[in-house]
């Protein structure tokens, strides 16, 4: 049973702000932000999304720099309420389009219609993005999107792709297009998180893919549609002897464990691999896997630290792409902490190097790299040179690192998980929608130790 | 002209717009200037300022109020586009804010003035006049007020929309915490329209504000009446929902009725609400609710409907009204009981597929708590359950491994966060279903801290013979870790490890490794760790004392880590060469030392130090009792007059209480008892798991008292020394016996070991200790006593240390009432028993005149009474008058009797007070108490 839901922004302003019980007494979202900016002040540790005040239970998640807050005074699952919190996210940024600060503040009373059908009394009842339809009468502001930071999943094609128009996937379910006509179109993702450790002498340690199939879709009529994933797909590792064995031979996908949106049939998913499904309205995951099958990684990274005379040491930072040259990598960031008693580095970029800036992070001690973009098979070097307030006591490598990368592959993906193909039910000969199917791979953790 | 307005009003979102119909025509500026003086002048109402009445150029007024509402919002850096749009939506919110502020006491007075270019195209061209003379927070409102108030007759073509962008002022206000109920009236004058959007504005505004204006709420009754006969269903819907949620007990009788057409309504959305609707009708008046016989209502929709969502609510509402009625009705308690019955359960079971998912993830709560009475029940239950577990929602299932995995990585790491802790409390429980997982549990560079943690515990649960090593691999990693808790977490995890007792060789090289590091954090989490280490396997003191020994004192700035060497120092003194110097060189710097436990440590340390090597030692020891006897800290103090008194006593003696022959540690307490782990088991998929507390203990206030207690008295058993953070390894032992099974069966044999390991080897010292500081009378006593006295004392502290001296058997105490012969009651118990209990019984009774006379010191009678059973806690006094506290415990039972006894020698009267647990018991006592005060002298 939930007490209250609300909105806050970054600096705590109340956004939106919904009583359902009337039973938490005043000034539970002024407590709230208080509790969650100075958690824990000496160590600078985030507060967790769970915590209890005073009898009140506080469950937040963040999403676009905003806090989706819910109260309540009794022993729920934790489980469900962040997940309605998450459907709540996602279903406001259906309706708008855009999920930010802005466009929250002009839709404002949109979004109060749509959080009196979600939860009545505490109790949540729907979060269909279709079903709730029929109950908003209230018609979105649209914010533009361009001026906006990017945020979330959907940020990532609109730096990238040429293909996309980049503001297709941050259109209003509900809202109508400028032309009146609306464009019948389906967008399938499939966005991969990789998490990769190195250890100091480049053996991969861990690797892991957190994937997940999404889908918007904006046909109208909601017509059947049959996606079919690769024919050797198998879920379940044999045994967990073979956990970590390569199994690169037959070249399978094997994936430890997926889930799927209830509107999916599986009917005939275990003979060929095809999902059949009607798609609501609106974003969702059509289905999430999770594979820790040796995969190839898309980067090698390669550290070293070295002592250069007294107080002075020297950092080498290389970097491989082992992929096809016909895919481009952007937003590459190299970070690598170095002792905490480095006073100055001085960078040296390879030469004719172009879309490349280091710094040195004074505050946090560390290294930063960023590339522009990387192309597969090229390979980028960084030296860098740091002199040291005090002399070093020994272990540099104990001091320093470990290397952590961050990137976005557009139309990569590690796994090899494709859609083959995604079918439309014709309604008619001349129905034609536009189908966009994209990859992505992102950088989870994706760490190189010294 | 139209279009534009709209345009802006599109662009300003919340702000202001109401165009251009302004009858005093004056320029755009003076109404947003007057929202801003509004805002500045309330923020200084709530500083306590005299409202200033600002009257001075528009420009600079602007300028200065916005410094002032500045120094009222909480200074927390916000990203300046963030502050740029937000200046562009400005509402009033910093009403709301201030609260906040004014209790951190921040003022921004060193912050640059804000941007105040980013408003200036976005200054919304209003309506109605406005003076710069009304700074006052209710002129906003008031503003208000009028606009609705000219718009409630209006039939001009466009009133729908003003009105629409008036309410949504109103709303963004009340958003903002400001307070709009003065409109009240207003806004029910404006209620008639046909505009839905309008209309739910005008709902959400009277469900926030009816409560507290009982007498207007009447006047929305009408509408929302005639609204619940509206044609449209949706419009029916709302009106009920909106009706339902007035809290107003008053108008309870107008919702009956609406209610009850409700539940038949043709629409399912309108059923669905009166479902929902009933139970909040519950709320405010029980009776009304029950005397309508909506509850049977309910259960008749509940088990017909064919909305799945109308028979969730349904359940919902029955759920809440029979759960709270069952207190004073029994069978409201047994209609309870037909929910979790199996036809129910079945039945909802069976439509399980077409419930929401939100019903469904309460439809399976509830099918958990029905107990299935055959094997073939459970079978059809799990039947029907099967494909829901592929369910995407992350609460609907949460029952297995690998899609437990799943969802870790699935979802945002808030999901993650929470599926953790369940898999934390699976991990606990059965460590060895995880054990080849463990990779799962190996921390991401992006996990933030509270996901990091979480997973270095259940690292540790994990490791066994066969991942031991690549665990601590990993573990190591973090400890050079730039994330310093992390770091602090990840040795604590190596050290845990260690003391699970697998592969300690390897762990303890890896410990001193941590040493060479030469980081002071690392330096003094792993100080404490090899601590605790050498209590478990002394085996290890020669290579951890050659290392530990090169570690310079002076580097090390952390009490624990600090207080860690002394006690290796104090303990391993013989092995290290350079001890008594180490140690000498520490208590020259006493002033310097800020913490109390460092002191404290060092005193004993020294101590011990001195008895194994005593020349050395004899001058630190000196300058030590020195310090510590003018030290401010009251341990600090009371354990330096201890142990002088001790070694002026007897240095044998001291010898015994501070170098006792120390067993291993095999045990250390632990944290949590295993029936509170039970509990929060059997509370699965709930914030107990998350807060790792069972519900009562958050959930009601009342009951958290009791449990801080227990917290307090598990850590004195402990004692002084042991420290705080060291986990059990007896846990993970009983776990991976038993897997998922209830380990309280265990619980026994672990609390005896534990108990008994710590009474044997650190208990008494840290006894004696506390004693010493409750009753500084009585050691005090023994010194001015003089010889005469001195075999007495001797005999009272020995018993009090336990050391055995056996009194003559005492003689049969009357049958009615027999006392246990050594309870066991430290004195912080006592005193806290002492303040809680009630007083039971008062009394006056007479000493035998040979007693009083023989009354010369407190010992005495503590020794008689002892030989009754009745110990002695706290004595002091001076003749004639002494005051004693004793404390017996009833044979067989936990119950304790406390008695303040205070005895005059001349007139040979005792008063006593008595105060028992058990409070029927309590004259029993008194008489038994009295018959051994009057024996004494006697004997």
């Amino acid at each position: 049973m939930i007490s209250q839901f609300f909105v806050l922004s970054q600096r705590g302003d109340h956004i939106v702000f919904r009583d359902y019980r009337g039973e938490v007494p005043k000034g539970s979202a002024e407590i709230f932000f208080r509790k969650v900016k100075f958690w824990n002040d000496d160590e600078a540790e985030e507060a967790p999304p769970v915590f209890n005040v005073d009898g009140v239970n506080y469950i937040h998640v963040k999403v676009a720099g905003l806090f989706f807050v819910v109260t309540t005074m009794v022993n729920v699952s934790p489980s469900l309420l962040l997940e309605l919190l998450q459907r709540i996210a996602r279903v406001t940024k259906d309706y708008l389009g855009v999920l930010s600060e802005d466009s929250l503040r002009k839709n404002f009373i949109l979004v109060y219609e749509l959080l009196d059908e979600v939860i009545d009394f505490g109790y949540p009842q729907t979060t269909s993005t279709e079903v709730l339809k029929s109950y908003i009468f209230n018609e979105p502001i649209m914010v533009d999107a361009g001026r906006l930071p990017p945020l979330g999943p959907a940020a990532m094609f609109m730096q990238g792709t040429k293909r996309m128009p980049g503001t297709a996937v941050t259109k209003s379910v509900v809202a109508n297009e400028p032309g009146g006509k609306k464009r019948e179109e389906i967008f399938v993702d499939i966005i991969e998180r990789i998490s990769v450790t190195f250890s100091s002498s480049g053996y991969i340690l861990t690797s892991e893919i957190d994937g997940t199939i999404q889908m918007k879709s904006y046909l109208t009529g909601n017509p059947e549609i049959r996606l079919a994933l690769n024919e050797d797909l198998s879920i379940g590792r044999t045994g967990s002897s073979s956990y970590y064995r390569s199994s690169s031979g037959g070249g399978a996908v094997i994936l430890d464990d997926c889930n799927f949106h209830e509107s999916v049939h599986l009917d005939s998913f275990d003979i060929d691999r095809t999902l059949t499904l009607i798609p609501p309205d609106g974003e969702f995951a059509v289905m999430n896997y999770r594979m820790t099958q040796e995969f190839k990684p898309p980067f090698r990274v390669t550290a070293l630290i070295e002592e250069a005379g007294p107080s002075r040491a020297e950092v080498l930072l290389k970097i491989r792409a082992d992929f096809s040259a016909n895919v481009t990598a952007n937003t590459i960031t190299v970070q690598m902490p170095v002792p905490s008693y480095t006073m100055r580095a001085s960078f040296e970029l390879e030469a004719g190097a172009v879309g490349q800036t280091t710094d040195f992070k004074e505050g946090s001690r560390r290294l930063e790299w960023n590339l522009k973009k990387i192309v597969g098979g090229s390979e980028h070097t960084l030296r860098a040179k740091l002199t040291f307030s005090q002399e070093s006591h020994g272990n540099l490598t104990k001091e320093a690192g470990p290397v952590n990368m961050n990137f976005t592959i557009p139309m990569y993906n590690a796994s090899k998980l494709q859609v083959r193909y995604l079918q439309i039910a014709k309604k008619s000969k001349t129905y034609n929608p536009y189908r966009w199917v994209r990859y992505v791979t992102q950088a989870n953790s994706y760490v190189a130790r010294l | 002209m139209r279009a534009r307005t709209r345009n802006r009003r599109i662009l300003l979102g919340k702000s202001a717009a109401t165009g251009e119909r302004s009858p005093s025509g004056l320029r755009p500026f003076p109404i947003f200037w007057k929202r801003r003086a509004a805002i500045g002048s309330k923020a200084l109402q709530s500083y306590n300022f005299t409202p200033i009445k600002i009257r001075i150029p528009w420009t600079k007024a602007y300028t200065r109020i916005s410094h002032l509402s500045d120094s009222v919002t909480p200074s927390f850096t916000v990203p300046a586009q963030i502050q740029a749009s937000f200046h562009q939506t400005r509402t009033p919110r910093l009403i709301g804010s201030s609260q906040s502020s004014s209790s951190q006491g921040e003022v921004r007075s060193n912050t640059p003035p804000r941007p105040i270019t980013a408003m200036a195209p976005t200054v919304p061209s209003v309506a109605k006049s406005a003076s710069p003379s009304q700074p006052s927070g209710k002129s906003e409102v008031a503003d208000l007020k009028q606009q609705l108030r000219q718009l409630a007759g209006s039939r001009a073509p466009d009133a729908d929309d003003q009105r629409r962008d008036v309410f949504k002022r109103v709303i963004s206000c009340m958003t903002a915490g400001i307070d709009v109920s003065a409109a009240f009236g207003e806004m029910v004058l404006c209620s008639a329209t046909s505009d839905v959007v309008t209309k739910k504005m005008c709902y959400l505004y009277v469900g926030a504000h009816a409560r507290a204006h009982p007498d207007l709420a009447l006047l929305t009754i009408n509408f929302l009446q005639r609204d619940c006969r509206d044609q449209d269903p949706t419009i029916r819907g709302l009106a009920l929902r909106s009706l339902c949620s007035l809290r107003v007990p008053n108008l309870v009788e107008y919702l009956v009725t609406p209610l009850a057409t409700g539940l038949k309504d043709p629409s399912a959305y309108v059923r669905m609400i009166a479902a929902v609707g009933a139970a909040k009708l519950y709320h405010i008046s029980a009776t009304a609710c029950i005397d309508a016989d909506l509850p049977a209502s309910l259960k008749a929709l509940m088990l017909s409907d064919p909305d799945a969502q109308v028979v969730a609510n349904c359940l919902h509402a029955l759920q809440e009204i029979w759960t709270l009625e069952a207190a004073n009705s029994e069978a409201a308690a047994r209609e309870i009981e037909t929910l979790y019955s199996k036809p129910v359960v079945f039945y909802l079971l069976n439509k399980i597929k077409e419930f929401s998912e939100w019903a469904q993830c309460h439809v399976l709560e509830l099918a958990s708590k029905f107990l299935p009475s055959d094997n073939n029940e459970i079978f059809d239950i799990m039947n029907l359950l099967e494909d829901r577990l592929q369910h995407a929602n992350g609460a609907v299932y949460e029952r297995i491994k690998a899609p437990l995995l799943t969802l870790v990585g699935a979802g945002s790491p808030e999901q993650s966060y929470s599926v953790l802790c369940h898999l934390h409390l699976l991990v606990m429980r059965a460590p060895m279903l995880f054990s080849s997982d463990y990779k799962s549990f190996y921390c991401q560079f992006s996990d933030p801290s509270y996901v990091k943690k979480l997973k270095l515990e259940m690292l540790t649960a994990i490791a066994n013979e066969s991942n031991t090593y690549e665990i601590v691999t990993e573990l190591c990693e973090y400890a050079g870790n730039v994330d310093v808790p992390i770091a602090r977490e990840s040795i604590r995890a190596v050290g845990k490890i260690a003391l699970q007792q697998y592969d300690v060789n390897a762990i303890v090289d890896r410990l001193l490794q941590f040493l060479e590091m030469d980081k002071d954090y690392v330096t003094a989490e792993t100080l404490v760790l090899v601590k605790d280490l050498l209590r478990k396997y002394p085996q290890w003191s020669h290579d951890c004392i050659a290392v530990v020994g090169n570690i310079s004192s002076k580097n090390i700035q952390e009490p624990k880590g600090k207080a860690a060497l002394i006690w290796m120092l104090g303990e391993y003194s013989q092995d290290m060469h350079d001890a008594p110097y180490v140690l000498e060189s520490l208590v020259e710097n006493w002033d310097e030392e800020h913490s109390p436990e460092v002191r404290l440590h060092l005193l004993t340390a020294v101590m011990k130090c001195f008895f194994k090597r005593p020349p050395e030692t004899q001058k630190a020891l000196g300058a030590t009792l020195a310090a510590g006897l003018s030290d401010t800290h009251q341990d600090v103090h009371d354990r330096a007059l201890f142990y002088y008194r001790l070694l002026q006593y007897d240095p044998a003696v001291a010898e015994r209480v501070v170098n006792p022959p120390k067993q291993a540690v095999s045990v250390f307490a632990d944290t949590q008892s295993s029936e509170m782990k039970d509990r929060i088991f059997d509370e699965f998929n709930s914030l107990s798991v998350v807060y790792q507390k069972p519900s009562y203990m958050f959930t009601d206030k009342e009951h958290r008292g009791p449990f801080e207690y227990s917290e307090d008295l598990t850590n004195l058993a402990v004692g002084a020394e042991a420290p705080e953070n060291v986990i059990s390894a007896q846990r993970y032992q009983e776990n991976d016996n038993d897997l998922l099974l209830s380990t309280s069966d265990k619980e026994d044999n672990g609390t005896r070991a534990s108990n008994g390991s710590s009474t044997s080897t650190y208990n008494a010292p840290s006894d004696l200790i506390g004693l010493s500081s409750q009753t500084p009378a009585e050691t005090s006593l023994i010194n001015t006593g003089g010889p005469t006295y001195s075999s007495q004392s001797n005999f009272s502290l020995d018993d009090l240390l336990g050391l055995g001296v056996t009194e003559a058997p005492a003689p049969p105490p009357p049958p009615a009432l027999t006392l246990n012969s050594k309870p066991v009651l430290d004195p912080g118990t006592f005193q806290r028993k002492w303040g809680q209990l009630a007083l039971a019984l008062t009394q006056e009774c007479s000493l035998s005149p040979q007693g009083a006379a023989s009354l010369m010191n407190p010992q005495s009678l503590i020794r008689h009474m002892q030989s009754n059973h009745i110990q002695c806690i706290a004595s002091g006094g001076q003749p004639p008058n002494y005051k004693f506290f004793f404390y017996a415990q009833k044979d067989g039972a936990t119950a304790f009797f406390l008695v303040e006894c205070i005895v005059n020698t001349a007139s040979a009267k005792a008063q006593l007070k008595i105060k028992a647990d058990d409070g029927t018991a309590a004259e029993a006592f008194s008489t038994l108490f009295q018959s051994a005060l009057s024996k004494f002298g006697l004997s």
